[in-house]
């Protein structure tokens, strides 16, 4: 019903172009664009690309897994209050509703000259405009102790929510009353800021529950905690006094993954029962191996406007591995904001019209600090055109005066939204 | 559907402030343009900054966070003026609301009203 309702507003309200450039007028091709990775921004765009076309720009989504799996929530799993099949979607409303032909496959090289993508199996698929929203790639290069498959199965990231979220619950499960999880969390720039933080939350809400004499501790690569930081550590004096430790300026040199130790660059060792490191990161494999991560060989620069790629034409990048825009979060929210805007502009410029010359971006992320109660922060960012980057409304955005039930209650809203609005609805 | 007055009211104000709209931004951005930008699907942009929690077009899909899809246009910007100048508590749409521009609310407004209920 909803959708229906949408479509017709859509056609009735809003002026729409019959016609996408080379689109199938004389029997020439239909205008096409490929998305690579279909994760928060990739669906988004898919999903907007077929709504704002009205269907007549043809998307095809590669992805190699089947299924969807939110990374927002997923600390909750950690927590005991989510499992993770509630975060798990499938693609089937793209497909069936929008017609978006969705591959699942991985895309092992692109040739940008060519406009031409080519697959695992060897198929090889033409583009009039692609759209990269890989995610992020860890960097255990730079981890000693962690680069083998042995070591990172058991000091896991879970920074990828699926197999590892169930695997790092099953750890803690396992620990014994009195021991200690200790969290590592790489220097910003990383996937959700918040998280680490978050995350700490919802394994000593745990621990108070089930393990009351265990602890959690935090150590972070950043000088101080870089999101909400006086409302998680109200909580954590708070609601986890004895529980949470914090320490920042801690700069991981090495792993052993045998004794569960981390050892800091000035050679202080932390043994730990369960060990979770969230490693540095950079842009996934394909825009690496594309060269379009030219931000210090980790993130992908674009032109905001378009989101296209400041390496490569017709190549747009979305999501984590972008080079982030200043107070700009890479978050699910913020990649689900990418997708939009380079929807319109690519609808635009495969008319041959200029995009919008102003795009606007908005951000909230929450954060459950037990099973029930939230922060959030939010950010508006518009495109300044005198600096070409997204910059933050002055006077807009903030965070919370305090955690409450009511926020938890719509954050838990927010996830059904935006999942529909991603690829659900 | 037959268009009721209210409805036929409210796309001719639609219709005002875009082009009122239209001219701003053209002008504001001339040298970049070399064809003209379509509003509506600027303001089509500017409403899908909303979609991520009020639903796509805004028709939301939880149960706590507001339809806006249909809602009568005065009510609406009210709300977002309301929340733009702190006199309507939130717990978030206060900070929201400051990031647009008093144009952008009322094509916001304008926008979501049109949308069917």
């Amino acid at each position: 019903m909803q959708r229906r309702q949408f479509l017709q507003s859509a056609s009735a309200g809003v002026v729409l172009a019959s016609t996408f450039g080379c689109a199938s007028i004389g029997g020439q091709a239909q205008a096409k664009v490929v998305i690579v990775g279909g994760g928060y921004a990739g669906a988004t765009a898919a999903r907007y690309l077929r709504l704002w076309s009205q269907g007549t720009v043809a998307v095809t989504l590669i992805e190699p897994n089947a299924q969807f799996i939110s990374c927002p929530l997923s600390n909750l799993v950690l927590g005991g209050s989510m499992q993770l099949p509630e975060l798990t979607m499938d693609y089937a409303a793209l497909q069936k509703l929008h017609g978006v032909e969705v591959l699942r496959d991985t895309v092992t090289s692109i040739d940008a000259a060519a406009r031409r993508v080519t697959l695992s199996g060897g198929q090889s698929l033409a583009y009039d405009r692609l759209i990269v929203s890989p995610g992020i790639d860890f960097m255990y290069d730079g981890l000693p102790g962690l680069q083998t498959d042995a070591a990172q199965e058991r000091v896991l990231h879970a920074w990828k929510a699926g197999a590892q979220t169930v695997a790092l619950r099953k750890q803690l499960e396992a620990m014994p009353d009195g021991g200690r999880y200790a969290l590592i969390i790489p220097v910003a720039p990383y996937r959700c800021p918040p998280g680490p933080y978050e995350r700490a939350c919802q394994i000593a809400h745990y621990f108070k529950q089930a393990k009351p004499k265990s602890k959690v501790l935090i150590l972070d690569g950043n000088p101080d905690v870089t999101s909400k930081g006086p409302l998680f550590k109200k909580v954590w004096a708070e609601r986890y006094a004895g529980i949470i430790e914090y320490q920042p300026k801690f700069t991981l040199s090495e792993v052993d993954a045998k004794t569960l130790t981390a050892t800091s660059e000035f050679g202080d060792k932390v043994q730990a029962d369960v060990l979770n490191v969230v490693p540095p990161q950079r842009a996934g494999k394909i825009a690496q191996l594309a060269g379009l991560a030219n931000m210090n060989k980790r993130w992908c620069e674009v032109d905001f406007l378009t989101m296209e790629s400041t390496q490569a034409k017709n190549i747009h990048v979305l999501g984590d591995a972008i080079q982030i825009a200043p107070l700009m979060p890479k978050s699910a929210h913020m990649a689900n904001q990418h997708a939009k805007v380079c929807a319109a502009a690519v609808l635009e410029l495969l008319q041959g019209q200029a995009p919008n010359p102003e795009p606007m971006m908005s951000n909230t992320c929450y954060s459950f600090v037990s099973d029930k109660e939230v922060v959030h922060v939010a950010s508006v960012h518009r495109y300044d055109a005198a600096k070409k980057t997204m910059l933050t409304v002055a006077g807009s955005g903030g965070v919370s005066n305090a955690a409450s039930e009511l926020e938890g209650v719509y954050a838990m809203n927010w996830a059904h939204s935006i999942w529909a609005d991603s690829l659900l609805a | 559907m037959s268009i009721t007055p209210p409805t036929f009211t409210r796309v001719k104000i639609t219709a005002l402030l875009t082009l009122a709209s239209f001219f701003s931004l053209t002008s504001a951005s001339a040298s970049a343009q070399t064809t003209p930008v379509n509003t509506q699907k600027i303001v089509q942009s500017l409403a899908a900054t909303c979609a991520n929690c009020h639903g796509t077009a805004g028709y939301s899909v939880g149960t706590r966070l507001p339809r806006l899809a249909g809602q009568p246009e005065a009510d609406l910007l009210a709300a977002l003026k309301g929340y733009k100048d702190g006199s309507r508590p939130a717990t978030v749409m206060h900070q929201i609301a400051k990031g647009y521009t008093d144009q952008q609310l009322a094509q916001l407004a304008s926008y979501f009203a049109a949308q069917k209920k």
